[in-house]
């Protein structure tokens, strides 16, 4: 198996410097993770805000640097990459943003967005290849050259602009694909298209993409993994509709439990806590303890190791202590190894 | 909810007491350069006493529009072109500015709309509080003392779930959900009988939405009010009202009990509304409404939703649907119901 992408035991603070007298604050706390480039699969990062989702994503950008932990990508430690090395990971690893108008520049027109790459990265020898290289990008996120190309952003709708995206991200041909919060500011009707879009990337072209999102029902519908952060830490990973549908981690089971079902029939129950400790670097153990409702000594006294409670799934949580076999190291990656396999996807 | 018929309207006597709010005939329009916007058309419907009211609907159908000329708090371009709005017996579309002052916040409180741009950000939470109080104390009462001010701040924060020390804070020290929780504290200050929320947890987070959501329900609760909840989401409908009021293009086009909307959805809209919700039962499937709402300074002819209805016949690109009773407080905007109408 080649692995693309590895983080081992990474960490990111951010502030808390020698002047400052704040502590730093926690944003991703001991996270591990793989990507592999031989089954190339959907992840979902999903967490409320401030959980750490997007400086994970930033990290795997290689647009900031872990405070502790090492990345490797290829194999090789990131921070001693070539200057050739860091240029293949450029393009290798390429991000849709969540504001489909922030990324343009309204005084140019769209084509620009998709002709830089190719310029940049020397990707195509003659207008006639450029041309070509455009449309077939268009083409495969469902657009029409001749609806798009030549205008500007403002004459765009956001969902058409939100794939003109994804196409830009196709042209570079990467390995893997960030996306963070890519449907979040478009309405709900065009959400499907931008999804399924960037699942024909995954099915069709064979793109790892990682899906940032605080949406739990699109994730379902798109992803292969899901890692459920709080507080900076992945408190449960595993195979999305066994994490979805049967959530074991407390904190997964409130994040579900709260998404507002349209049926009047299946209500609410009571008004969960709210987090006691805004300043959770002083908890010695579980960072939900403060919340969870089945807490007990121990979460506040340790950390509590990752339990691996079926094949494709593991929780932080002690409540599982006596059932399952605690992961050696929670390496992320057997959590995820033969899943399209065994599904046949 | 009961849909107000045109002929008692002008009628505001006996059975007012039921109704917390009535609006009817309701016109709310925006005079732009290039003509003028109906964003809301001719609505109607009443508000009892303690109902918890939910009006749906995409951006731009004028669900916002409504809730704010409710307020009175119509901004320019935009004015109530017509219609009445009866509380108590008053209409408040002819008050002054003046008699509306003393209304609002004492009998009806709005809960705004992304609560992190409605705080002064240079003011101490409790000063913001106390505020508002001071601000519509009514002519001829004299303002409570300091110590009573304190003392109801402390009170109402810790109705709204915060620690009575929030008060000392200012709003940039707050979490999204903790500043929603303050504009909800200002909101019910003088114990109002109506609460009107627009999209109070927008860019919140599910476990923070559904905290506020169930702190407002808590409120609703005590304070025996009416709620009117502005927003689109299906799920929090569901979760927290009693009667949904479907907007379409600047018109109500179907209103009824929660259960009975969910359960069985009578306009052909309502309909995809329901069936377009995701679900974690139905994975991996994308459905959506087809096509685009209209501009509302360009509506089509007959019927507004005629370009994106399944079930459209010849007369829905003739004629305007009139607002049907179909009888157990249900009502529908639809061509299609009208033999099932009650008149």
């Amino acid at each position: 198996m080649s692995e693309f992408m590895r983080l081992e035991h990474v960490t990111r603070t951010f502030g808390g410097g020698a002047f400052s007298t704040k502590p730093p604050i926690v944003a991703v706390d001991d996270v591990s993770l793989s990507i592999n480039e031989d089954e190339p699969k959907i992840t979902t990062i999903a967490g409320e805000s401030g959980s750490g989702k997007t400086t994970l994503a930033r990290l795997l950008m290689g647009t900031i640097n872990p405070t502790f932990g090492t990345m490797y990508y290829r194999g090789k430690d990131f921070g001693k990459l070539s200057r050739r090395e860091s240029w293949a990971f450029k393009q290798e690893v390429q991000s849709i943003y969540q504001d489909p108008f922030g990324s343009y520049n309204p005084f140019y027109k769209v084509d620009h967005v998709l002709e830089t790459p190719i310029n940049r990265f020397k990707l195509a020898t003659s207008r006639q290849a450029k041309d070509a290289m455009i449309e077939e990008a268009l083409a495969m996120v469902g657009l029409q050259p001749g609806d798009t190309l030549g205008r500007f952003p403002h004459q765009l709708s956001g969902g058409q602009r939100q794939r003109i995206m994804v196409a830009r991200a196709l042209l570079i041909k990467p390995r893997l694909i960030l996306a963070d919060e890519p449907v979040s500011m478009v309405d709900a009707s065009l959400r499907a298209t931008i999804l399924d879009s960037i699942r024909r990337l995954n099915r069709e072209i064979g793109i790892s993409v990682v899906y940032i999102t605080h949406d739990l029902t699109t994730a379902l519908q798109i992803s292969d993994n899901i890692l459920v952060m709080y507080r900076g830490s992945v408190v449960e990973s595993g195979a999305v509709e066994r994490v979805i549908l049967e959530p074991k981690h407390p904190y997964t089971q409130l994040l579900i439990e709260s998404i507002p079902q349209p049926d009047p029939d299946n209500k609410w129950g009571d008004e969960p806590p709210s987090a006691r400790f805004e300043d959770f670097s002083s908890m010695f153990g579980c960072k939900f303890a403060d919340r969870c409702p089945h807490v007990m000594d121990i979460c506040n006294e340790e950390l509590p190791p990752a339990f691996r409670l079926e094949q494709h799934r593991q929780a932080q949580c002690y409540l599982y202590q006596d059932e399952a076999d605690e992961l050696e190291d929670p390496d992320l990656a057997s959590i995820f190894q033969d899943r399209r396999a065994e599904l046949n996807v | 909810m009961v849909i107000a018929e045109q002929e008692t309207s002008i009628d505001t006597g006996s059975a007012d007491s039921e109704y917390a709010l009535r609006v009817e005939d309701l016109r709310v329009y925006y005079g732009t350069p290039r003509g003028t916007v109906k964003a809301v058309d001719g609505v109607s419907f009443n508000l009892k006493q303690g109902e918890r009211f939910a009006l749906v609907g995409e951006s731009g159908s004028g669900k916002s529009t409504l809730a704010m000329a409710i307020m009175r708090l119509t901004r320019e371009p935009g004015h109530i072109a017509g219609g009445r709005i009866y509380l108590d017996g008053r209409d408040l579309v002819q008050m002054r500015e003046r008699e509306i002052r003393d209304i609002r916040l004492r009998e009806m409180a709005l809960v705004p709309q992304g609560a992190m741009n409605s705080l002064n950000p240079v003011m101490r939470v409790g000063d913001q509080i106390i505020d508002g109080i001071l601000d519509h104390v009514p002519s001829g009462e004299t303002a409570p003392n300091k110590a009573r001010l304190n003392e109801r701040v402390h009170e109402l924060l810790v109705r709204v779930g915060l620690d009575p020390t929030v008060s000392r804070l200012h709003p940039h020290e707050l979490s999204g959900g903790m500043k929603q929780r303050v504009a909800m504290a200002i909101a019910i200050s003088l114990d109002p009988n109506i609460i009107v929320a627009d999209e109070p947890t927008s860019a919140l987070d599910v476990v923070v939405q559904r905290q506020i959501m169930q702190t407002l329900g808590r409120l609703q609760e005590g304070l025996e009010a009416a709620v009117l909840l502005v927003g689109h989401d299906m799920g929090l409908v569901a979760q927290f009202a009693d009667t949904i009021g479907v907007m379409y293009a600047g018109k109500l086009v179907e209103v009824g009990s929660v259960p009975d909307v969910f359960k069985d959805p009578k306009h052909p809209y309502t309909k995809l509304l329901i069936e377009s919700l995701p679900s974690f039962d139905i994975t991996r499937q994308f459905v959506g409404i087809p096509g685009m709402q209209p501009a509302l300074l360009n509506l089509p002819p007959g019927c507004s939703f005629n370009p994106r209805c399944p079930s459209v016949h010849e007369r829905c690109f003739r004629e305007v649907p009139e607002y049907l009773n179909i009888g157990s407080g249900r009502g529908v905007a639809c061509h299609l119901y009208e033999e099932e109408s009650i008149s």
